[in-house]
């Protein structure tokens, strides 16, 4: 069994590697790269702290979507949320010893579980109902749906149904901290999770799971509408002025 | 009715989602741009060789230049929100015309070869080649875009369809495939100051002929100065303002309020145009040049503030572009931004109480107003976010009786595009720029037969030309589109004005 705890040992490594790894690489990407004019799409926040509150309310509320198309608005919400209180619930596995706010959302963790499915069980509905969507999706968004539709499900059956021995899995995790392989249980449900997690957490950087970090970089939702005020130049911009102007 | 050689789309009470039909509007493409175009704005003449190399070097080049492009290749989800809000899905019912569609045929390719996915797995992730029949689609339907920026409002991310479809347009200019109504136009600005080729001679001979035609009307001396050196405001206007209806009527509104404000201003040859068409093709460095000549008119003509008549994305250029194109603006009156619209100088004079309207002079109309896409969703006036909304309605109801608005679902930030913007406004376009016209033209037609509504006003050339066109395919009058200042010239009250009814109280005020 040891050889096994290994694998997922290495994998998780990996995972986390590329994760941030990739992340951070795509995040410099964006960074570095200028934004010539300003595009925010208005009535656009005049000042940084409103666009602050702008962000703020796309990423907690999805407010451009729910002025776009109330369905895909309830379920890809219930899905992200249920999916942060899952996140949550989650820590524990993570840090030691548990705050008592971990504490307090475990409940609500399982709720969160549920609501993912369902919030997914839509969006998937939608891509086979809707005509257009159907249109729009490949191979690849069905694969990530049912990724995510399975790590909901095995975890809930988990929950529910053939319960893991959770003190051992959090062993196993807090011991790649420091390097050290413990025995993870060599339950199904948990191997089949556990992988799938994985994998999700290597393909993030190199798919549409970087709408994540898309919606800060993006410009007609980040930028301030003061271009009359405030000059908002380019530097490439700035150098082919000086070049034109040496002529 | 216009005859036409396609299916005009019915008007319905209620909007409604079409069913997708794969391919109707894949034959829809305008003229290729000819080399004599070509050269003028620094692009190849035709088709380059190797130009599949050489265009995903330029998509490369963009990408690493225009944040904007790099996060929309990548954040989409396909979650479905832009599919039904686009105008020209709407009208058409062709699934590359849905905001994704559009965006997805960039999208396709940018898989292939920049992402780690789409070099190893395209089948997976809708990765394609860039083949001659992708460049084929690429033509066809990034110039079925009006770049409205609709779909953006609805983006969860706020993917911007107009950025990859500019980013298209430019990657395409770069390997020879242009096209010709843009590209000639642009030509034309850079030879002869505007976008209609009218010389200087033949501008001066237009203001005189408006200054005969307000004397005549009113008995005031109303100027329409053009090259005026010293003149405190310079105003750059669409050149479409300078002959068509009901474009013209908005200029004589134009003098007539500078008359009022009893401010000088002056039009000039230098900068005879409003319009920047560098936009629509996407092309930073022609809309850099064409941005130019309004800083070298202000130097010239040593002018203190700089107004813009009405045009919807010249007010995008203007508002959000022309600090960073063509700034520092620091040697003009610092009391006053860089640069104004038309609407916030009226708009100023209303809220001082120095403009007298006699509103029942457009008792003949009951009016509703159009929301430019360009000036909605890509700009602003006055100091609030949506006064690009509220100035404009402000006026008219400053100068007409009878306004209602059309549904909310089709105006301020949501309204639909007249369907002839981001350079489409060319007949050998016409059916799409008709089918892309049904979303507008079916609110219009709603609030026509509900609130009795005759006239709509707008605030962008485009959006004129384009309805002056269009709305008789659909049984509609052409002269059913109007210019805003134009209702503000025919209520203006002029000082010394002769009017009958009026007379005695500018006699008491002269007094």
């Amino acid at each position: 069994m040891s050889f096994l705890s290994s694998v997922y040992a290495y994998l998780y490594y990996f995972a986390a590697f590329v994760l941030i790894a990739g992340l951070i690489a795509k995040i410099v990407q964006y960074a570095r790269t200028p934004a010539p004019l300003k595009i925010p799409t208005t009535p656009a926040p005049t000042t940084r702290s409103g666009v602050a509150f702008r962000i703020t309310r796309e990423v907690v509320f999805f407010e451009s979507l729910f002025r776009g198309n109330k369905w895909i608005w309830i379920f890809g919400w219930m899905f992200h949320f249920g999916l942060f209180l899952v996140t949550l619930r989650h820590l524990r596995y993570f840090v030691d010893p548990v705050p008592a706010p971990l504490q307090f959302i475990q409940p609500f963790g399982v709720y969160g579980g549920i609501a993912m499915v369902i919030g997914l069980a839509g969006l998937w509905a939608r891509r086979l109902l809707v005509d257009r969507v159907r249109y729009i999706t490949s191979l690849s968004d069905h694969l990530i749906l049912g990724l995510l539709v399975a790590i909901g499900l095995s975890g809930l059956m988990m929950r529910f149904v053939l319960h893991t021995d959770v003190v051992r899995v959090k062993e196993f995790f807090q011991g790649l901290y420091v390097g050290q392989i413990n025995q993870l249980p060599a339950d199904p449900f948990l191997l089949l999770h556990l992988f799938l997690v994985a994998a999700l957490m290597i393909i993030f950087p190199y798919s549409k799971l970087l709408h994540m970090p898309g919606l800060f970089f993006s410009p007609t939702r980040n930028q301030v509408d003061n271009p009359r005020e405030k000059r908002h130049i380019a530097p490439w911009a700035q150098r082919m002025e000086q070049e034109q102007e040496a002529q | 009715m216009a005859k036409a050689d396609f299916q005009v789309p019915e008007l319905k009470q209620y909007a409604e989602i079409p069913t997708i039909e794969p391919g109707v509007m894949a034959h829809s493409a305008p003229f290729k741009s000819k080399e004599e175009f070509q050269g003028a704005l620094g692009f190849p003449g035709t088709l380059v060789d190797d130009w599949q190399p050489k265009a995903i070097a330029k998509m490369g080049d963009l990408l690493s230049r225009y944040r904007s492009l790099r996060v929309y290749m990548d954040s989409c989800v396909k979650c479905g929100s832009c599919t039904d809000k686009c105008h020209y899905y709407l009208g058409t019912k062709d699934p590359k015309n849905m905001p994704v569609g559009r965006q997805d045929l960039m999208r396709k390719v940018y898989r292939r070869y920049f992402t780690l996915a789409g070099r190893f797995f395209p089948k997976l992730v809708g990765a394609e080649d860039f083949t001659e029949e992708v460049l084929d689609d690429w033509y066809s339907y990034f110039h079925q875009c009006s770049q409205c920026r609709r779909c953006s409002v609805f983006c969860p991310y706020g993917i911007d369809t107009a950025e990859i479809s500019m980013a298209a347009r430019e990657i395409m200019d770069s390997i020879g495939v242009g096209q010709k109504y843009c590209n000639e136009i642009i030509g034309k600005v850079y030879k002869i100051g505007n976008n209609l080729g009218l010389p200087g001679p033949a501008l001066a001979d237009t203001l005189e002929g408006l200054e005969e035609d307000v004397f005549d009307d009113t008995g005031v001396e109303v100027k329409y100065p053009l090259d005026q050196e010293g003149a405190e405001i310079l105003l750059v206007t669409p050149s479409a303002d300078f002959f068509a209806e009901p474009h013209v009527d908005g200029l004589i509104g134009y003098g007539k309020v500078f008359h009022e404000a009893g401010v000088s201003w002056t039009l000039s040859t230098h900068a005879s145009e409003a319009a920047n068409f560098g936009m629509f093709i996407g092309s930073y460095e022609n809309m850099r040049r064409v941005a130019m000549r309004i800083r070298e008119a202000a130097i010239k003509l040593k002018v203190k503030r700089i107004v813009f008549g009405e045009c919807g994305h010249a007010w995008r250029v203007a508002y959000s572009f022309l600090n960073t194109l063509a700034g520092p603006w620091d040697f003009l009156d610092p009391r006053y931004p860089v640069p104004q619209h038309i609407c916030e100088f009226t708009y100023g004079l209303i809220q001082e109480g120095k403009l007298r309207f006699d509103k029942t002079q457009n008792d003949d109309m009951v009016l509703t107003y159009h929301d430019s896409c360009n000036v909605a969703r890509a700009s602003r006036m006055g100091d609030r976010p949506g006064g690009q909304f509220d100035i404009p309605r402000a006026i008219i109801r400053a100068t007409c009786n009878h306004f209602y608005d059309m549904d909310e679902e089709t105006i301020r930030d949501r309204t639909f595009c007249c369907g002839g913007g981001g350079g489409l406004l060319t007949d050998d376009l016409m059916e799409i720029r008709v089918k892309g016209a049904q979303p507008r033209v079916e609110a219009l037609n709603n609030v026509m037969q509900e609130k009795g509504v005759t006239h709509m006003a707008a605030i962008c050339a485009i959006c004129k030309s384009q309805f002056t066109k269009v709305l008789p395919y659909y049984g509609m009058e052409m002269d059913q589109i109007v210019s805003v200042h134009q209702l503000v010239s025919n209520a203006l009250v002029l000082t010394g004005q002769a009017d009958d009814d009026e007379e005695d109280t500018v006699e008491d005020e002269a007094a």
